[in-house]
C-alpha cells in the first residue's frame, strides 16, 4: 500500500514535469522515469515480463529515439511564434482535461462499474506461460503485428529516401 | 495484495488526463508524441491492473501488442516531424498550416 503510494505520486510527479518541461530534453527523461515507474508498479502487479518489456523497449528504444531525433533537429526549444498558444487555450485545454477527469471519476465512483472487489488467485505469469498463451490463442494478431513493423519500417525507410531524392 | 483495483484505475485515469493535456497544450509536436505515449501507458497499466485482478493473462497479452504498436507508431511519427522539419524548418504545429484555406 505505502508503496503503491510513493509510486503513484512519483508517476505523478514525473509525468507533470514532462508536461511541463521548457526543454524537450528534460521533458524526454522525465518521461523515462514515469517508464520506469510504471514498470515497478507492473512488477508490483505480478507482470514481471511486460515490467522487462516496458523498459527494454519504451525505456531502450522509443526514448533514445526520442532524445535522438531531438538532438538532430537541434529542437529543445520551440521558436518562432508564440511558445505554447495564446492564453484562451491554455484555459480550454484546461477546462477539456478537467471534464475529462470529472468523467473518470464519475465512473469510477459509481461503484458498480468495477467488478472484481478483491485479488483473484495469482496466476503463472512467467515468459513461458505468456509466450504459450501468445502462440496458441493470439497467433494471428502476433502475425498482423509482423506485418504492421514490416510495414512501419518500409514507411520510415520511403520518408528518408524521398527526402534525399529531392534534393538532389 | 492490499491495494484495490480502484487506486489503479484512478492512477491510471490521472496519468491519461495528463497526456491529453499534453496533447491539447504544447505546441511542439515531439512533446505530443511523448504525451500521446504516455496515454497509451495509462492505458496499458489499466490493462496490467485489470489482469492481476480478474487473474486473467490475456491483459499482459493485449499490452504486449500494445507496446509493439506503440513503438511502430513512434518510428513513423519521429520519421515525418525530420522531414517536415526538413521543409518547414520548424516542428511547432502551429505553424503547420499548408492546409488551411
Amino acid at each position: 500500500m505505502v508503496l503503491f503510494i510513493i509510486l503513484a505520486i512519483s508517476a505523478v510527479a514525473a509525468a507533470l514535469g514532462m508536461l511541463f518541461s521548457r526543454n524537450a530534453v528534460h521533458s524526454a527523461l522525465f518521461l523515462v522515469l514515469n517508464f520506469a515507474i510504471v514498470a515497478a508498479l507492473y512488477l508490483t502487479l505480478n507482470a514481471p515480463f511486460i515490467a522487462m518489456v516496458q523498459i527494454t523497449v519504451y525505456a531502450g528504444a522509443i526514448i533514445v529515439l526520442f532524445l535522438f531525433v531531438i538532438m538532430l533537429l537541434g529542437a529543445e526549444q520551440l521558436r518562432g511564434v508564440a511558445g505554447d498558444g495564446g492564453v484562451w487555450q491554455r484555459w480550454l485545454a484546461g477546462g477539456l482535461t478537467a471534464v475529462l477527469l470529472i468523467s473518470f471519476a464519475s465512473i469510477l465512483f459509481q461503484g458498480n462499474a468495477i467488478t472484481p472487489a478483491s485479488a483473484a488467485g495469482v496466476i503463472d505469469t512467467s515468459p513461458a506461460a505468456l509466450g504459450l498463451r501468445l502462440f496458441e490463442a493470439y497467433v494471428f494478431p502476433f502475425e498482423v503485428t509482423g506485418v504492421l513493423l514490416l510495414a512501419a519500417i518500409i514507411g520510415v525507410v520511403v520518408l528518408s529516401i524521398s527526402k534525399k531524392r529531392g534534393q538532389q | 495484495m492490499t491495494v484495490p483495483v480502484e487506486w489503479y484505475v484512478a492512477l491510471s485515469a490521472i496519468l491519461f488526463s495528463i497526456g491529453a493535456l499534453g496533447v491539447l497544450l504544447r505546441r511542439n509536436a515531439i512533446i505530443i508524441f511523448m504525451s500521446v505515449e504516455l496515454m497509451l501507458n495509462a492505458a496499458n497499466l489499466l490493462f496490467v491492473a485489470f489482469s492481476r485482478y480478474l487473474g486473467d493473462l490475456d491483459g499482459q497479452v493485449l499490452v504486449f501488442f500494445v507496446i509493439t504498436v506503440a513503438a511502430a507508431e513512434v518510428a513513423v511519427g519521429l520519421a515525418l516531424i525530420v522531414v517536415i522539419f526538413r521543409t518547414k524548418q520548424s516542428i511547432n504545429i502551429d505553424e503547420i498550416n499548408l492546409m488551411k484555406g
